[in-house]
């Protein structure tokens, strides 16, 4: 008995990424929960400008490819044309959600939308070559910030959960990781609640998921992991920042 | 027993499978080399598999099936 | 003929766009085409449709770009600077192969410039408004009924060539009022078997998509659509002419600026001087054909312009110089008067035609 393989919504290519990336995983995640749900027929992805760009090119579902940032408003787009059949969801980094796109990315939240958002926070800017990102961590030496992030010049890391959460707007907000077996299976669960809760017309929801960029970040994929426990996590806490849902049940 | 069929030639060699086996059944192969230019991931004691899947969940290439 | 009713030139273009099929509506307030705005946030609600105030010009081209993969009739208005901000879009559309329907209500520039009437951003529409090769179908309305009727036909051509139509008016366009016939022939949008509407698992994914790495597949991408703009050149290439048969001195003009002209042209006619007027109804494409036509007998062009002076370069290629053409001009929200348009004919005239 098979009880593992490629999910159906993942084509069977290889992948761009950089060895030990795990835009892989979460991916594989996105494409599991499509087959779970039964969606892929009516599913509709936005892909970003980034590292993730050619994403159109590994799922099976209709795919749109976004100018830089613009993704929710683009899936705000093709949600609201069928909204009944439509299954929409948008996949960006760091720097497409949080940076050029955060006026689109707060309004879509604002309007509880009712999209996917599945945001990758990998702290770089990868497809460039690993410059310094608006969730860069401070002190962290990137291409642009070849001294570490200093906030006293650029600023702040942009903590989207926790900014995001202060919006009546969005139904569920979540931060994850996927950097072993047991945050691999529940950043699982939180997808899949996020698709869930379109397809019952909750809203906007949106997964954070840290994730590794070895290449970038000077590192093992090994390394990369652990540096998510070790630096990430501790200044991105995992966990629910917002559940509308869950929030009345409790009341 | 379980089995493990690698999709080798899409194997980076990131190792992340490796450092997943409970059983510490995996290696980076030394000796092979793929199409892309990787030492892939391989299996040692394919009998000692317990079938978890963690290597394949781990694995960000999707390159790993998994049978019972 | 149907009853007429007396409509902004705004209202007439968002009422066509209903008439057109389009359910579809994002946009962001500026002065002076926000009644399109206003008119579809009143209508769309009623009819099952979507209007959409979103939170930027870019945001609004975006959703566009979005309803317009799903293959559905959408539309955005704006104007001059809020055109510039969507530039960005337009880019992506025509790279994606998107058609769609986006209107320009100019106003005076740059910058902030002014909310005054302006043709100035004929160059931004004309040679596209974003980054890389590529043309919008631009149509230039002279009237109410034809900002209704302009609409449709914009519909219709952006869904034949899968391109952007874009809406060039200006802020007196939009804002004056006139009897407009809503009769309006629509054909309806043709099968999108392109569209991104969900597999249904009953087909390969489609794709909407601008990027291509490969430089030779991205040149051929180029390529054939060229192909796609020369066939639109051969075949919707729209002018108006005016007593041109017998005409010595051609005045250029479209919108505001060629109803200007005509009065002047009456008047120059009373006086006995052998004046016409090409008008083109499409800027992109641009009639070249009866610009050229015409060097056989007109002797000097006048192109009457509320701008610095842009479309002048137009009349330029097309006459391919044969005759001088001049510039009669007013900007910043201004309009060149009859008088003015008048006095430079009387001019060229006394010249013998020649500058």
């Amino acid at each position: 008995m098979v009880v593992f393989d490629k999910p159906h919504a993942l084509i069977d290519v290889p992948l761009h990424y950089c060895p030990g990336c795990t835009h892989g995983i979460i991916h594989r995640l996105v494409a599991e929960v499509i087959d779970e749900l039964g969606i892929e027929g009516r599913t509709i992805g936005i892909a970003p400008v980034g590292c993730s760009v050619m994403a159109y090119n590994y799922f099976n579902c209709d795919m749109i490819e976004a100018a830089h940032g613009r993704a929710p408003a683009v899936a705000t787009g093709v949600k609201r044309a069928d909204p009944e059949n439509h299954v929409v969801f948008t996949y960006q980094g760091d720097g497409d959600l949080a940076s050029i796109g955060m006026a689109e990315t707060v309004h879509a939240a604002a309007r509880n939308e009712n999209i996917t958002i599945i945001f990758i926070n990998n702290a770089i800017y990868g497809m460039t070559g690993g410059q310094m990102a608006p969730t860069s961590l401070p002190g962290q030496v990137t291409q642009t910030s070849p001294y570490g992030r200093d906030p006293k010049v650029c600023g702040y890391p942009i903590k989207v959960c926790e900014m995001l959460s202060e919006l009546e707007g969005p139904e569920y907000l979540e931060r994850v990781t996927v950097n072993n077996v047991k945050n691999v299976k529940n950043a699982k669960r939180a997808i899949k609640k996020a698709f869930q809760n379109q397809i019952d017309g909750k809203g906007f929801s949106l997964v954070e998921v840290l994730s590794a960029c070895p290449t970038n970040w000077g590192m093992t994929p090994e390394k990369a992991l652990q540096w998510i426990d070790d630096k990430m996590i501790p200044y991105y806490p995992l966990g629910v920042y917002k559940d509308r849902s869950a929030e009345k049940e409790d009341k | 027993m379980a089995k493990l069929t690698f999709k080798t030639d899409n194997c980076k060699g990131c190792g992340l499978c490796v450092n997943a086996c409970p059983k510490h059944l995996l290696r980076i192969a030394p000796d092979k080399i793929n199409k892309k230019g990787h030492h892939p991931a391989e299996i040692t004691d394919q009998e000692a598999c317990i079938g978890c899947a963690f290597c394949a969940t781990m694995c960000p290439d999707c390159i790993i099936k998994v049978e019972r | 003929m149907a009853d007429k009713v007396l409509m902004k030139g705004n209202e007439a273009i968002a009422e066509a766009a209903l008439i057109a099929g389009c359910r579809h509506y994002f946009g962001y307030p500026i002065t002076p085409q926000t009644e399109v705005a206003a008119y579809m946030a009143k209508r769309m609600p009623k009819i099952g449709g979507t209007f959409l105030q979103a939170e930027s010009e870019i945001a609004a081209i975006n959703m566009v770009y979005g309803v317009a993969s799903a293959g559905y009739r959408v539309m955005t208005s704006s104007s001059s600077p809020g055109i510039s901000l969507k530039g960005e879009g337009l880019s992506y559309l025509a790279g994606a192969d998107l058609p769609a329907l986006v209107v320009n209500v100019q106003r005076g520039g740059p910058g902030l410039g002014g909310i005054q009437p302006s043709q100035s951003d004929y160059f931004q529409a004309t040679r596209g408004g974003g980054h890389g090769d590529y043309h919008m179908i631009v149509l230039a309305p002279a009237s109410v009924q034809e900002m209704a009727e302009l609409t449709v036909k914009g519909f219709e051509l952006a869904d034949k060539y899968r391109m952007t139509s874009m809406i060039l008016a200006d802020g007196t366009m939009g804002q004056m009022m006139e009897p407009v016939a809503l009769d309006l022939d629509v054909q309806p949008a043709p099968e999108k078997p392109w569209a991104t509407t969900g597999t249904k698992m009953a087909r390969e994914h489609n794709i909407i998509n601008s990027l291509s790495l490969v430089p030779e597949e991205l040149e051929k991408f180029n390529f054939d659509r060229y192909e796609r703009y020369k066939k639109v050149e051969e075949n919707e290439t729209r002018w108006e002419e005016y007593m041109m048969d017998d005409a010595e001195i051609c005045i250029a003009a479209f919108g505001i600026a060629a109803r200007v002209s005509k009065n002047a042209i009456n008047q120059a006619r009373k006086e006995g001087i052998k004046v016409g007027m090409i008008r083109p109804i499409t800027l992109w494409p641009f009639p070249k054909a009866p610009f050229l036509a015409s060097t056989a007998h007109v002797k000097q062009y006048i192109s009457v312009e509320l701008s610095m002076g842009q479309m002048i370069e137009d009349v330029r290629l097309a006459t391919e110089c044969k005759a001088p053409c001049t510039l009669v001009n007013r900007a910043g929200g201004m309009i060149p008067s009859p008088e003015q348009v008048l006095e430079a004919i009387r001019k060229a005239n006394q010249n013998g035609g020649n500058n």
